[in-house]
């Protein structure tokens, strides 16, 4: 880039580079050059490349030259749109943006709008627009189902999507796909600009800032900048022994501890709450120093997360353990060491978490990486060297979800009334929707009218009609306020808020008492009063659920009786897993890992064997009464819980009497009556039929139709293509009524209408989330014709991870009926007087 | 072994497993479709079967699926066929809301018509539908009492000797191994018996719920859980292991 470039400034921007010493990056001024030359790109820059100004310039530079607009001209609708996935980032950012454009006293209204925007604001911002608004995606979608839309939107001339690349993935990228549809309606010359962490594949994330259209491969230009200074990584080294299973790295604390002596201020990340919540409580009793160390995650109560946020920015904190709502792009000041305990799961997630240190991108960012267990260590070696070689797993776009389009439907409805053909040409412009059928986007509408069910009997009740002039439009203003209250894609799964309070000297609880975040009902439900567990940093005694909310008192122990959920882990990473499947087969890397590693897998090639990267191993060997068979799949947990689900109906077919499974990151146990291990060897081909890939037609859709799971999926759907009020006008429903509601009405409609559109959705969320279908349909391909089968007369060192697993899970959902026989069973043995054994 | 395994390796005719109880002295079958059978009258009673749930939503805007009326109606008839009744009682809540019964589709109104016919039916008013039940066959009333039993739709605070209600949609709460597994359940320690309520789409509040405090002796309630072809009963001490 030549420097007179930069003369293409307007000259308050070259006096404020000038006064600050600094010089406009080359790749700010390429995209404003882009920009200007009528064209949308999309900005891949590392953290602390100056991206946030790269992707406000074109506008400020465009509002600069037309200058404010003089009181009492007529209406002009707003010019740049910045839509981002957090709120916090987008008050974050009208922070950042406002100072530099003070200094440089440019011509510019800056605005946020979020679900926090006081009404009044709102209105005033409908009636008089700032040049820029700040807001979410949701905050977008309920703009654009207002019929002031058009005149809101019609002078837009840029939209700036930040961390695009953790938007689009998700349904919520899918709303927002939609919404930038419309926009582009509303003000055909309207040009996007992306700005995103460095992905696997750019192309896809091109084509979604562009209009797309069968014939033609339209997608936005990029700009690439390279890395910055490469970050020094390591692998926490230790004296301690590195335990063969569990997520908590106990035994890493004082290790961490000095690292965080160390440095200025550190941030510490873990894969779930709960780990978040053990690794701050096991600091702080080791903390002699008195260190200001916080904790940060997404369950906390809103206020107490704020205060941290504030402190971290002041550089008040020295540590702050955090979960992923941690992950984006705020500016936490100056971290200049992030340590990650547990695996990353994903080379992406990794490099993007290694960013938050060190803002300056021409230095280099530290990090330590802490396994918690030594597949673990693998799998830090694996994401280690897929940091340096700048590897890329981040998940594609993917076909774009029935429910969020019937959602967005309704809201276009609420708009004004549409024409049906008119509105399919302008979904399938959006790229999630591009490849959407006629046909089904009829059977959306009829959903959206009235229900679309087989049986026709809710015409008279429908939400939106066709009227005579072939329009589709609003049956009431009920239907648009109910829309209102519903909009987004994120359903909260039923949470209670949690209360501490105190016990007087009666012994009754007292009122009142600070809130502490909140928890999910799941968890709760397994606790009894004077139960233990640990939240908020605290070890708490579960006192009760006073409607919704949960007591709890503060406990005098440390050592809490219940231990937490593993809720919300992610799988591993198909990129990681195929390393870590490398790694074992070979030799050459084997070498480079830590000796306590090296000496497990040795011990392994000995007892049994180290399976090639294509090859599955299945070892089947006796334990007490019970005959084992672990296959070392690794392909995250998720696709081997399905996995472990389908071959226990096989074995059960099959007449092995398999008793249960446990499924972790890397492998799957099952277990059974008889001797799994004499019956494949027995009969050849037994064990290729048992993984065959058949397994995914008529099993599979038998289990999913008693599946646990799907219910799940199918509350989501029904939540966001608007079957379910998630808040209803005047009564909020809690999220417990929600949940008994939609599991019931699952079965009913899967009963009588299987083919339901919401269904459909439902499976289709089913084969890449929950279950992972997908990825488990890709192992099963691969591993065809390269079974191998090794009986052994003990259990190898490769399976006590997995083996150690056991007993602390069991498939959830599946074991129902089985828990409760156990519990009827308590009641039989009462009224026989036997304490144990019943002859039955 | 988990409920998957369970079901596949049972046979197809498993045995049907009901729970044998006695209220205010009077023996009674709770069955795992949901209801109870006093076998000394032929009685089979149900209650808060909601019908027309799917529709009255409908009429506020969310269109839930227009099949749980004849979902509850096809459980019914098989409870009907298996122990032959004299004398249908449903407890009230029969209809979701008032208007329920009168704008119910012809064909399920056919379908209760042949439930009824040769037998008496009973429909006891509950909260959802004061007004008792339009143009079905049957006697529509606030409350009944019959052989020993007393049948109304909400339970009485106090007074509880032989009052078979419903109202309250119980369910319980197992726990073990660190999970929960939650039904619909009957609930009685001999002098009373709140029933589970039978619509598909009705959801359940747990027995440890405040609505429930004082409507039972704690130490002799027994829940008997409904399992997909069995009755599960847990002693209420017991639920939480």
């Amino acid at each position: 880039m030549l420097q007179g470039d930069a003369l293409t400034l307007p000259a308050p921007f070259l006096r404020w580079f000038g006064e600050k010493g600094w010089r406009p990056r080359a790749h700010q001024l390429e995209l404003l050059a882009r920009a200007e030359a009528g064209e949308s790109t999309l900005l891949i820059a590392p953290t602390g490349a100056g991206k946030t100004l790269a992707g406000f310039l074109p506008s400020l530079v465009d509002l600069t030259r037309r200058g404010r607009i003089p009181p009492g001209s007529a209406f002009v609708g707003i010019h740049t749109l910045y839509i981002s996935p957090l709120k916090a980032l987008a008050v974050d950012i009208e922070r950042n943006l406002m100072k530099p454009v003070g200094e440089m006293g440019l011509p510019v209204r800056i605005e946020n709008r979020t679900g926090d925007t006081p009404t009044a604001k709102r209105q005033r911002q409908k009636l008089n627009p700032p040049d820029i608004l700040l807001t979410t995606p949701e905050q977008l979608a309920l703009l654009l189902a207002n019929g002031e839309a058009t005149r809101f939107f019609r002078d837009l001339r840029y939209v700036v999507f930040d961390e695009l690349h953790s938007l689009v993935t998700s349904k919520r990228g899918h709303l927002l796909s939609l919404g930038l549809a419309r926009l582009r309606r509303l003000a055909p010359r309207l040009q996007t600009i992306g700005l995103s962490a460095t992905v696997a594949d750019p192309m896809d994330l091109q084509r979604w800032l562009a209009p797309q259209a069968p014939d033609k491969n339209d997608h936005a230009g990029l700009v690439l900048v390279e890395g910055g200074a490469k970050p020094q990584i390591s692998i926490l080294k230790t004296e301690e022994h590195v335990p063969w299973a569990g997520h908590s790295a106990r035994y890493a604390i004082a290790d961490v501890y000095a690292a965080i002596k160390e440095h200025g201020t550190t941030l510490l990340f873990v894969n779930t709450r709960s780990q978040a919540e053990l690794l701050f409580q096991e600091l702080w009793t080791i903390n002699d120093d008195n260190l200001p160390i916080a904790l940060h995650h997404g369950s906390l109560d809103v206020a107490q997360r704020r205060k941290v946020e504030a402190a971290m920015a002041e550089n008040r904190l020295r540590a702050v353990v955090a979960t992923s709502t941690l992950d984006l792009g705020i500016d936490w000041g100056d971290v200049d060491l992030v340590v990650h305990v547990g695996a990353p799961k994903g080379a992406s997630r990794l490099a993007q978490r290694i960013g938050r240190a060190n803002h300056r991108m021409d230095e280099p960012s530290k990090a330590i990486l802490v396994p918690a267990n030594r597949f673990e260590v693998m799998e830090c070696q694996a994401a280690l060297d897929a940091n340096y070689i700048g590897a890329q797993d981040t998940p594609p776009v993917g076909k774009g979800a029935l429910d969020v389009l019937a959602q967005h439907v309704l809201g276009m409805a609420c708009a004004a009334p549409f024409d049906p053909l008119s509105l399919y040409d302008e979904i399938t412009t959006a790229s999630p929707y591009m490849t959407l059928a006629w046909e089904t986007f009829e059977r959306v509408i009829d959903f959206v009218a009235t229900g679309g069910y087989a049986l026709k009997t809710y015409e008279r009740y429908a939400r939106i009609r066709k009227t005579k002039d072939g329009l589709y439009r609003v049956s009431n203003p009920l239907v648009a306020q109910q829309y209102r209250l519903n909009v987004g894609t994120i359903v909260e799964s039923p949470m209670l808020n949690v209360r501490l309070v105190k016990r007087n000297q009666r012994g009754s609880l007292g009122r009142g008492g600070m809130s502490l975040g909140k928890v999910e009902e799941y968890f709760l439900e397994m606790l009894s009063q004077g139960d233990t567990f640990m939240f908020s940093g605290k070890v708490l005694r579960f006192e009760g659920i006073r409607e919704n909310e949960c007591l709890v008192s503060q406990a005098f122990t440390f050592d809490p009786k219940v231990p937490s959920y593993a809720g919300g882990k992610f799988p591993l990473s198909t990129y990681l897993a195929q390393q870590v499947r490398k790694m074992l087969a070979d030799p050459a890397r084997r070498a480079a890992l830590p000796e306590q590693v090296r000496d497990w897998l040795s011990l392994q090639k000995d007892a049994s064997m180290l399976p090639r990267e294509d090859e599955l191993l299945i070892e089947t060997f006796p334990r007490g009464s019970r005959h084992y068979m672990v296959a070392y799949a690794f392909e995250g947990r998720l696709a081997h819980q399905t996995l472990g689900m389908l071959l226990t109906r096989r074995l059960d077919r099959a007449g092995l009497k398999p008793l249960g499974f446990v499924a972790t990151d890397y492998s799957l146990a099952v277990w059974a009556l008889d001797d799994l291990g004499a019956t494949f060897e027995l009969r050849r081909g037994a064990l290729a039929e048992l993984f065959d890939e058949d397994m995914l037609g008529d099993d599979l859709e038998a289990w999913l139709n008693e599946s646990f799971l799907l219910k799940r999926t199918f509350r989501n759907c029904a939540v966001i293509a608007g079957l379910i009020d998630q808040r209803h006008p005047g009564k909020e429903k809690t999220g417990r009524q929600v949940t008994v509601s939609a599991d019931l009405i699952y079965d009913v409609l899967h009963a009588h209408e299987p083919d339901h559109l919401l269904l459909e959705a439902t499976r289709n969320d089913a084969a890449t989330g929950l279950l992972d279908i997908a990825r488990l349909g890709d192992m099963l391909k691969r591993i065809k014709g390269h079974i191998t089968h090794r009986r052994l007369d003990r259990i190898s060192p490769l399976a006590v991870p997995v083996m150690l697993e056991i007993g602390k899970e069991m498939v959830q959902g599946e074991a129902q009926d089985f828990l409760l026989s156990e519990a009827a069973d308590d009641l039989i043995n009462e009224a026989m007087g036997v304490g144990h054994d019943v002859d039955r | 072994m988990h409920r998957l395994a369970h079901t596949l390796s049972a046979p197809a005719t498993a045995p049907l497993l009901q729970a044998q109880t006695v209220i205010n002295g009077v023996a009674a079958i709770c069955d795992p479709l949901g209801g109870l059978y006093l076998p000394e009258t032929g009685t089979l009673v149900v209650s808060d079967l909601h019908l027309e749930k799917g529709s009255a939503f409908a009429r506020r805007g969310m269109l839930l699926p227009p099949y749980d009326t004849l979902a509850t109606l096809r459980v019914l008839e098989a409870a009907i066929a298996r122990h032959d009744p004299k004398l249908v009682i449903s407890l009230g809540d029969n209809f979701h809301d008032r208007v329920g019964s009168a704008v119910m589709p012809d064909t399920f109104r056919h379908m209760i018509a042949s439930m009824a016919h040769g037998r008496e039916w009973v429909w006891i008013n509950g909260n959802h539908d004061p007004d008792g039940a339009f143009g079905l066959p049957g006697a529509s009333m606030d409350e009944l009492s019959h052989a020993g039993l007393v049948f109304r739709h909400e339970p009485r605070r106090g007074e509880a000797v032989g009052e078979i209600a419903g109202h309250l949609h119980p369910a319980a709460t197992v726990v073990r191994r660190d999970r929960a597994v939650r039904r619909a359940c009957f609930a009685t320690d001999g002098a009373r018996m709140l029933m589970p309520a039978f619509g598909v789409t009705t959801g359940g509040l747990d027995l440890r719920h405040r609505a429930m405090t004082g409507l039972f002796d704690r130490s002799k309630l027994v829940a008997h859980m409904l399992g997909r072809d069995r009755i599960y009963s847990v002693r209420f001490a017991k639920l939480i292991a």
